[in-house]
């Protein structure tokens, strides 16, 4: 799997060409076909003329990051958020910024120097500086330009019985994505990794409309809260229990016969799998399950503890499970049609 | 090894106060072979000792020791509650990766509750304390065999380069003085050097001076100068708090400075073309020279500091010229000073 490969590659919202050159790599050898349209949408399709419901599964490349808005005199930079980021997740991390992924930091005043009312409040994007060692904005301008996009500069490691990372929101359903392209399914396939998720669902529309699929399948990262000081009820998923299904969010109310299946597959090959249990946040399913006359659309998805945070957490063994389950019901629709009315 | 890659490596290395021995050991073995003799005392401080044509005793402290956090409780679903060694902003330990030194090493990240289940009001707020947890991704079974309370955490940080020749990393407060006292060490064995020169690498300053004060019994110098970090200018800290990086090291003027001294200081950089600042501190409290000065019959201080943004944090930033140029100064003097101005240290 190429869980760290992916989760290290930089593919902020629009910006998402080296995590589509290396999902390009993996899946030429295992699909017919492989082409991007001008949003930058990768597709990869498989058994396009076999008989059967034709089957889209989707996966985003982007991930939140931070673009680069105006280089002060001083020589340290200014930005603003793409995507949804809580600023308390940014102080006292490296980034890499644009295409030479020039390293900066983002400090904040020394305690030594704060008053004791100025440690409860929130250091948000207008208190905050990158600092990239410039000693002046002529010497920063020589490493970056307004426009640039910083990505935290996470490495990919083994955790106890987990895995961190940045960005498993969505690479952990690329990666998923990409091994699923190695199968062999009785339908026409359509592989489809999508742009500019995190700043609205910009790119899986326009997919959806090019493939028009008869169902569709979102693979995501998805919040995990099973974490100190929540109780149970506001764990909306929880790490190693398996995939989650998203039944209703803010995108979309998943198609109840698509979420259906899933439980009865699972069940039936013994296949762990939850429902999540919060309502927020959104996923490429609103744009797709909307697309042309409409798609009976649902998201599956493995859950991360401190997702848009520079430090993600998540269990292989959901991906694993996650794959097998998304297998399984490509199999089951490639036997048994779609029964979606 | 050149002074970036020790920088690197002592940075790295972990060693929380009272818990030096990896940064210690690493310097130790590095300026053996250009010291007369080093050694290691009760506490953990390493003494280095450079023999000089004898006008006099110098001691030259920076602090090997760094800010950690301590494994406090193990709670019922494996979550790690913790205390802080020495002072931190809990808003820059949000998201970040750590080291759990227990029977195993165990690689965590900080969590605090998630902004989902926060109020909007909340959310506004930086966190608070008790709301921190560290997880090591292992189930409450597993974590109570490995961690005992009471086990050092430390920040993960990889030392980054920066343009030019600036670093960020962490516990540069104080490692990279102690790097300023190694280029001391390279120039004083190329040259003839009036003063006897002690290079300690001392302990447990972040929570209260400590190491310092032994190390200035033991070593009875007629004169110390401490080096410790200095706040680096920066949006928000007022101009007389923050020094520029790249400028030079900055030479402290306040009630822990010995008024000679400081005029040596300024008069052998003069000579030698090294670049500096000025501070006008009236409380040192936060350095070794505070409890240096006042060891057994007292001692004539003075306190050399390095430029450094965003102190307490992990990604503390520097410019290599200056730990080169506060060297240089360190050395200077050390060739400069001779026995008449030691022996009149007491007549100002």
């Amino acid at each position: 799997m190429f869980l760290k490969e992916l989760s290290e590659a930089r593919g902020v919202s629009s910006r998402e060409h080296e995590v589509r050159d290396l999902i390009r790599e993996y899946i030429t050898p295992h699909v017919d076909e492989v082409f991007n349209d001008s949003l930058g949408n990768l597709y990869g399709v498989k058994g396009k003329d076999k008989p059967g419901p034709k089957v889209m599964l989707a996966a985003h490349m982007d991930e939140v990051g931070l673009m680069i808005t105006t280089i002060e005199k001083n020589g340290l930079l200014r930005f603003q958020p793409v995507g949804g980021i809580d600023p308390r997740v940014l102080v006292s991390k490296p980034v890499y910024i644009g295409k030479d992924k020039v390293v900066g930091v983002i400090g904040a005043k020394a305690i030594h120097l704060q008053r004791p009312e100025e440690r409860t409040q929130v250091l948000g994007f207008d208190d905050l500086y990158i600092d990239i060692g410039a000693v002046d904005d002529d010497s920063a301008k020589k490493l970056v330009k307004p426009g640039d996009v910083a990505t935290f500069a996470t490495s990919f490691g083994e955790m106890g019985d987990l895995v961190v990372g940045k960005a498993f929101d969505d690479r952990a359903g690329c990666t998923a994505l990409v091994e699923l392209t190695k199968l062999e399914f009785n339908c026409p396939v359509y592989f489809v990794f999508t742009v500019q998720e995190e700043v609205g669902l910009r790119g899986a529309g326009p997919a959806a409309y090019r493939v028009g699929p008869d169902v569709c399948l979102v693979l995501e990262g998805t919040t995990a809260s099973d974490v100190a000081g929540t109780d149970e009820e506001g764990y909306s998923t929880t790490v190693g229990a398996g995939p989650a299904v998203s039944v209703m969010d803010r995108s979309v109310i998943a198609h109840p016969k698509v979420v259906g299946r899933l439980f009865r597959l699972a069940e039936e090959h013994g296949v762990p799998i939850q429902n999540k249990r919060t309502i927020t946040g959104g996923t490429d399913a609103g744009a797709i399950s909307l697309s042309r006359e409409g798609v009976p659309t649902a998201p599956i998805a493995v859950p991360c503890r401190y997702i848009h945070s520079p430090v993600t957490v998540m269990s292989k063994s959901d991906l694993e499970h996650m794959i097998k389950l998304v297998e399984l019901f490509v199999h089951d629709i490639a036997d048994k049609g779609v029964d979606f009315e | 090894m050149d002074l970036a890659e020790l920088l690197k490596s002592l940075s790295e290395a972990s060693g929380v106060s009272g818990y030096e021995t990896m940064p210690a050991d690493l310097i130790a073995e590095r300026w053996l072979p250009m010291a007369d003799e080093v050694r290691k005392d009760a506490l953990g401080n390493v003494i280095a000792f450079k023999k000089g044509k004898g006008h006099g005793k110098l001691l030259l402290a920076a602090h090997i020791d760094e800010i950690g956090l301590m494994v406090k409780k193990i709670d019922d679903n494996g979550f790690i509650r913790f205390a802080t060694v020495g002072g931190f902003d809990f808003r820059t330990l949000v998201a970040q990766e750590v080291t759990v030194h227990g029977r195993e090493k165990l690689r965590g990240v900080i969590g605090a509750k998630p902004p989902h289940l926060q109020s909007p009001s909340e959310q506004k707020k930086a966190y608070e304390k008790d709301e921190f947890y560290i997880d090591v991704g292992l189930k409450k079974e597993k974590v109570e065999e490995l961690v005992r309370v009471g086990d050092i955490i430390t920040i993960n940080r990889e030392v980054q380069k920066l343009s030019g020749n600036r670093y960020a990393g962490k516990s540069f407060d104080d490692r990279a003085c102690v790097v300023m006292l190694t280029a001391c060490l390279e120039r004083l064995t190329e040259v003839h050097h009036n003063l006897d020169v002690y290079l300690v690498a001392t302990v447990q300053e972040e929570v209260g001076t400590r190491g310092a004060a032994v190390s200035a019994y033991s070593v009875n110098p007629d004169l110390a100068i401490a080096v410790d970090v200095c706040h680096g200018e920066f949006p928000g800290v007022r101009a007389d708090r923050g020094f520029g990086l790249g400028k030079g090291p900055v030479i402290s003027m306040g009630p822990d400075t010995h008024p000679k001294i400081l005029e040596k200081l300024k008069e052998v950089a003069d000579e030698a073309k090294i670049p500096y600042q000025l501070e006008a501190s009236t409380s040192a409290r936060g350095t070794d020279a505070w409890s240096i000065q006042i060891a057994r019959n007292g001692v004539a201080c003075a306190l050399v500091s390095l430029p450094l943004r965003y102190m307490h944090t992990s990604v503390e930033t520097l410019d290599l010229a200056d730990i080169k140029e506060g060297g240089r100064l360190l050395a200077e003097f050390a060739l400069k000073a001779d026995r008449e101005f030691v022996e009149g240290l007491p007549c100002f």
